[in-house]
């Protein structure tokens, strides 16, 4: 592949990454110090995938991340305060402490939040789409990333199926990174490639290497493109390895030596930054600065949402429908 | 002029999808055919594009239908039988039911469940699901009985900013006619006196009114006085009528389709029990389907759910007590 990625776009992503994975380290730091409640769950691994879906969506698309996109979110406007206030369960972040960690959205702005069920995004995606095509808004595109485990969910095999019959300009990134949960793929699928399964649809499939910054951006502005064109859905298949614990609960034993040791074991963030000084001929300081800088904004911003405190339950509008009157009366105490 | 309880419904769509462009339908075969039941017939041909067949994957049925609902639409998805909303349920309980509470964007979606039993229907074309979905957090969950209401609280419904699990009855959709269609309409979420009297009180809805009707009338006969209460909408459910009722009767049956273990039924006895104790003049009693799959045949149909036979002798018993 001939990879032509302009040096600023490359930066930019780059910066993403690097945003996301110092985000990422420190919010282990605080669960592992007991301040977040709930679970911790990283991208470590998966931001050059993830940052290249959220770079090659424009404002007016749709984005359903999933739980290592956050790169991507980055990428797709997402500010670090948001994902702190999110994570540490600000009432001033996007979900307002009623829900945390990487359930997190806007989806006024096309964001839209996950659900845990895993596959239940693709679809909602989907309709935001037929949404916009019965609106006349025929340039927007949508993007719903998923693992390889996922892949096995009726609800990822449905809206697939959806998009193909309704020709959605829809982005399915699948992020093959050899485990769902301590489950290896060779429990999760039978197929040779999971590309397979877009093929059943009549979807076109793009196959990538997701430690690779510069063929992800490539591969994913591609789709993007062909998407735009009206070309329908486009599946998109990276494989790499979660360099990680499912979540920080998890010491993940049981991920095999020799993958680790694998072309798929390689870390995307040590490979864009090779290319960053060799390719691109950065100087060393430039990215040393770089992650100075980053390291104290992430830092100010956890600071800052420390002190924003936690909701109000008394004060706190327990109100699950948007008609009011309707919601019913009855709560936990009657009396 | 006459008019159906079905083709209130279709009338009720037609109206949306004219007055509202936000209003499409989506479901397996609404499109030129026009419905399992003929629900959206000649809907696609007048609103082209905007009355969907859907593949048969109510997942994504449901789930497309949060994402129209997030970019400002006004979905309406048909299930072809309530029976099937089970494989759409995570969308249904966990994507639209808590959308607006995690974001505070509204999800205003209808999903409509042709409900409930008809003779050789079977087990897996018969079934009353409003109880599962009044369970969660989120959803409004109505319950026409009459031609009027099928055409107004489904005209309401789609316009309400929540998402709403309309279960439409079946065996109403051919059987039940009025004259025309109405012009004014009781709110969601306010009950209706279907019939005054003063013995005793049948909470009911649904096509379990009609049986409850008949049982009131034949009492009639006897000299038994028996008010009947059409709750229209099962979430939220409309106590302060049921109590006011009670209060004047001092006597509560509740009447369901569903099955018994926790449903509609067991809601209103026990709001009624700790809100309105001291009304009672006797033990309120509760009848519903039997606790078994709903059967084929018609002769055990027939007997599986309530009957206007069987709502006399219970209330017999009760007036009774
Ligand atoms: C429908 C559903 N079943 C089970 C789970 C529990 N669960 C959460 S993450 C996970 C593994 C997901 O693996 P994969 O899709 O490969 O994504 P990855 O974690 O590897 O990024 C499981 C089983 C879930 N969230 N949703
Ligand atoms: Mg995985």
């Amino acid at each position: 592949m001939n990879h032509q990625i302009d040096r600023k776009r490359f930066e930019r992503a780059y910066r993403y990454m690097l945003t996301a994975r110092i985000l990422d380290e420190r919010l282990a730091q605080l669960y592992r110090g007991g301040n977040v409640y709930g679970g911790v769950f990283l991208g470590k691994g998966q931001e050059a995938l993830s940052v290249s879906v959220g770079i090659s969506l424009d404002k007016g698309d749709v984005f359903a991340p999933l739980i290592r996109d956050g790169a991507g979110r980055l990428a797709f406007g997402e500010t670090i305060l948001d994902a702190l206030r999110n994570c540490l369960g600000s009432p001033l972040g996007p979900m307002r402490a009623r829900d945390g960690n990487v359930h997190r959205g806007k989806p006024r702005e096309g964001y839209i939040p996950m659900i845990s069920h895993l596959g239940a995004n693709i679809s909602v995606v989907n309709g935001a789409l037929m949404a916009k095509r019965m609106k006349g808004e025929t340039k927007q595109i949508g993007a719903a990333c998923i693992g390889d485990g996922a892949t096995s969910t009726g609800a990822f095999h449905e809206a697939l199926n959806q998009a193909a019959i309704e020709k959605l300009p829809l982005l399915l990134v699948i992020a093959n990174n050899q485990y769902a949960y301590s489950t290896p793929t060779s429990a999760q699928f039978a197929c040779k490639e999971l590309s397979l399964k877009a093929q059943g649809y009549g979807v076109s499939t793009h196959d990538v290497d997701g430690t690779d910054l510069k063929a992800c951006m490539t591969t994913l502005e591609k789709a993007a493109a062909l998407a735009r064109a009206g070309e329908g859905p486009q599946l998109i298949v990276a494989e790499l390895l979660r360099l990680c614990g499912h979540g920080e609960h998890d010491d993940a034993q049981y991920i095999s030596p020799k993958i680790k040791a694998s072309k798929v074991g390689r870390d995307c963030m040590d490979e864009a930054k090779k290319t960053l000084l060799k390719e691109y001929q950065y100087p060393e300081k430039d990215l040393d600065q770089w992650t100075t800088e980053t390291t104290d904004e992430i830092n100010q911003a956890i600071r800052q949402v420390q002190q924003e405190g936690g909701p109000d339950p008394f004060t706190h509008n327990w109100k699950a429908l948007a008609t009011r009157e309707l919601c019913e009366p009855l709560g936990s105490s009657t009396l | 002029m006459s008019i159906t309880y079905l083709e209130a419904i279709r009338e009720a769509q037609a109206y949306l999808l004219r007055n509202d462009p936000s209003v499409y339908i989506y479901g397996q075969d609404v499109g030129a055919f026009g419905g399992a039941f003929k629900a959206t017939k000649n809907l696609a041909k007048e609103f082209p594009g905007r009355v969907i067949d859907a593949p048969i994957s109510e997942d994504a049925m449901v789930g497309s239908a949060v994402g129209a609902a997030i970019e400002g639409m006004r979905p309406i998805i048909e299930m072809q039988f309530a029976d099937f909303s089970t494989v759409g349920f995570n969308q249904v309980v966990n994507q639209a039911a808590t959308l607006f509470w995690r974001t505070e964007v509204p999800c205003p979606l209808t999903l409509r469940l042709p409900s409930g039993g008809t003779s050789g229907g079977g087990p897996f074309h018969s079934q009353c699901l409003e109880s599962i979905y009044a369970r969660f957090p989120g959803l409004i969950v109505c319950t026409p009985a009459t031609v009027e209401d099928a055409y107004s609280m489904l005209i309401e419904s789609v316009m309400l900013n929540d998402p709403v699990i309309f279960c439409e009855h079946k065996y109403l959709y051919f059987h039940l006619k009025a004259d025309s269609l109405p012009q004014e309409a009781l709110p969601i979420g306010k009950a209706r006196i279907a019939r005054e009297g003063r013995d005793m009180t049948i909470v009911t809805y649904s096509a379990m009114l009609h049986e409850c009707l008949e049982a009131a009338a034949e009492m009639a006969q006897d000299g038994a006085e028996i008010e009947v209460v059409d709750l229209r909408t099962v979430k939220p459910i409309d106590t302060d009528t049921i109590i006011a009722s009670v209060a004047r009767t001092g006597r509560l049956l509740c009447v369901a389709e569903e099955w018994p273990w926790g449903g509609v039924n067991a809601e209103v006895i026990s709001r009624v029990v700790a809100e309105g104790f001291n009304l009672l003049d006797a033990p309120p009693q509760r009848i519903n389907a039997k606790d078994t799959p709903i059967p084929y045949h018609p002769d055990l149909w027939s007997v599986h759910r309530p009957t206007a036979q069987s709502i006399v002798a219970t209330a017999r018993q009760l007036l009774r007590n």
